[in-house]
């Protein structure tokens, strides 16, 4: 058996090493989405300013998924919503097939951290929300968004109202309504973390299948570094608050993964001191911070 | 269930009353009629037609001028709640206009209007239009982002982000401004009517009639009839759809 480190690797950040470009390019696979010196400031109302992100760089390969971990308040979401269009970012610049992205659309779908299905729709309708924006007639899409539902477990759901589900459930709709997009890069921030264990561990089950089966490119939220190694062919691990890529780690174990996998357990033990120094990182600016406001 | 048998209860105990200190005659029927006696008045005035009349020359006016108050309401909040610029100008217009109770659009509708039924209409609309603006406007700009930036994602633009985020989201404000905008409605109607005759035989018409005839049982029994038309269409109509929409939007029912 191969030693542990060298199945999961670790590698220095993107952004330090130099040139960060020949090592994804060793499959001969299309780059699918370059990240380039992203910084992002939120201004406050009080002249306060809050640096979410600063100078982040990555790049993704069409077909790769991604996990991004690291301290809450780094940046994580933000990073999805730039990547999504939804919001602007202050410099750097975002390409999708080395096209630089100007808005939202429907190629880069994101599952975000809270399930934001409407209440006015029932389950299926939430479902077939986006097809419905494309224009795809009713009855093209009804088995499509079947199989979606039955995928999460939620078929026998499908008439039932938003304040009829359980926030896990919530979650899951959320999912199917993005699969059934079957988007080019799927953005999950944090999807699965208010999922019951068993719930939590079939979809891990499935989410690498359907990654399998379709192609997809992925970047997958989480603060659960041993769900980012289950699911992620990289990882990429932020610091704290303004957040830049800090370092990342490739992670080789042969698939499917499940949690509980002994060689994925003690390989992700090494990571969590690393994970354990950037929180403890965040937590001293912020004590700083409020030091330096009393 | 109890709640309804200590309200007939108690509705039944005021009647009671009601009739028996006017079977005391302490003052003069045309001061203080009788239960019985307005119940009588009722019947004759459904007897004859003049009552359903009323109603329907009333309440024809009512759908006309409320219905062009939710086009227009509902269009100008739309205007008002996502565009800033519309929201400082027109929508502290509205707000202001606000101040001023509808009837006194009157006289300047009949000077406009002359002595038509465009007249009323118009001080109908003008008592609706302006709280239906005002919640929708309302609704729309409190759209959670989150849910603009959900059907962004999934691929929505232009005017589907209107027609399938924007105003149902706003849903739930849209109705407690129309439930607000029926009942400033049907106020505006019944002032309108009892200043302004107009050649037809209204609610408010029949009101003045019997303070001229001296004749309080039909004064107080067309009172009844608005309280009860205005009370019918919240419960039958308003109260049922905003149960529904506020239990689905998860919003908490405080009934
Ligand atoms: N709309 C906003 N306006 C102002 N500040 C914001 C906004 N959105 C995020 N921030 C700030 O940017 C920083 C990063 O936020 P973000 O939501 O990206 O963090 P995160 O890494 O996703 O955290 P978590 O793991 O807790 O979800 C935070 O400090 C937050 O206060
Ligand atoms: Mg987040």
């Amino acid at each position: 058996m191969p030693s542990l480190s060298a199945r999961i690797a670790w590698e220095t950040a993107a952004a330090v090493r130099a040139p960060p470009v020949p090592a994804l390019f060793h499959t001969g696979e299309a780059l699918k989405l370059s990240v380039q010196s992203l910084t992002k400031v939120f201004l406050h109302s009080h002249r306060e300013s809050t640096p979410a992100l600063r100078n982040i760089s990555f790049d993704v390969k069409a077909g790769e998924f991604i996990c991004l971990l690291g301290p809450s308040g780094c940046g994580k979401s933000t990073l999805l919503h730039l990547i999504a269009g939804l919001e602007k970012a202050d410099s750097g610049r975002i390409l999708v097939d080395n096209k630089e992205i100007t808005g939202s659309g429907r190629d880069r779908v994101v599952i975000f951290q809270e399930p934001a299905l409407f209440p006015w729709l029932n389950v299926m309708d939430n479902v077939s929300f986006g097809l419905d924006c494309a224009g795809v007639p009713k009855k093209d899409q009804s088995k499509k968004i079947l199989e979606y539902l039955r995928l999460v477990g939620l078929s026998s759901f499908r008439k039932a109202y938003t304040h009829e589900l359980s926030g896990g459930m919530k979650q899951r709709v959320a999912l199917a309504r993005a699969l059934a997009l079957e988007p080019d890069i799927l953005l999950m921030d944090e999807p699965f973390a208010a999922l019951d264990a068993q719930t939590r561990d079939m979809l891990h089950t499935e989410m690498q299948e359907i990654w399998q089966k379709t192609g997809t490119t992925i970047l997958f939220v989480t603060h659960n570094v041993r769900e980012a190694f289950v699911l992620g062919d990289r990882v990429l691990l932020l610091s704290a608050r303004p957040g830049r890529l800090k370092k990342e780690f490739r992670c080789e174990l042969p698939r499917p993964r499940h949690i509980e996998d002994f060689a994925l357990v003690e390989a992700v033990r090494e990571v969590l001191s690393d994970l354990r120094e950037e929180v403890l990182a965040a937590n001293k600016k912020d004590l700083d911070h409020e030091e330096l406001a009393d | 269930m109890k709640n309804w048998l200590t309200r007939i209860g108690f509705f039944g105990l005021l009647i009671i009353l009601w009739e028996v200190v006017a079977r005391l005659e302490i003052w003069p029927g045309y001061i203080f009629p009788s239960f019985t006696s307005v119940l009588a008045s009722m019947w004759y005035g459904f007897a004859d037609g003049s009552y359903p009349l009323a109603i329907l020359i009333s309440l024809r006016r009512l759908a006309v001028g409320y219905g062009i108050s939710l086009l227009l309401g509902i269009t100008l909040g739309l205007f008002v709640g996502r565009i800033p610029i519309v929201q400082k100008t027109v929508g502290s217009v509205i707000l202001g206009l606000q101040a001023l109770p509808s009837v006194c659009w009157l006289p300047l509708a009949l000077l406009w209007f002359g002595l038509s039924e465009k007249a009323i209409i118009f001080v109908v609309i003008m008592g609706a239009v302006l709280s239906i603006s005002l919640s929708t406007a309302d609704g729309i700009r409190n759209t959670p982002p989150l849910f603009l930036q959900a059907a962004k994602t999934m691929g929505a633009a232009g005017f589907q982000l209107y027609s399938r985020v924007i105003l149902p989201a706003a849903l739930p404000s849209i109705v407690s401004g129309m439930k607000l905008g029926w009942s400033f409605a049907w106020r505006s109607l019944m002032a309108g009517e009892l200043l302004y005759y107009g050649g037809m035989a209204s609610l408010g018409h029949l009101l003045t009639m019997g303070r001229e005839l001296n004749d309080m049982a039909q004064v107080i029994s067309v009172m009844l009839m608005i309280v009860l038309i205005g009370l019918l269409v919240d419960f039958l109509v308003f109260a049922p759809v905003e149960v529904r929409i506020r239990e689905r939007w998860g919003l908490h029912t405080s009934r």
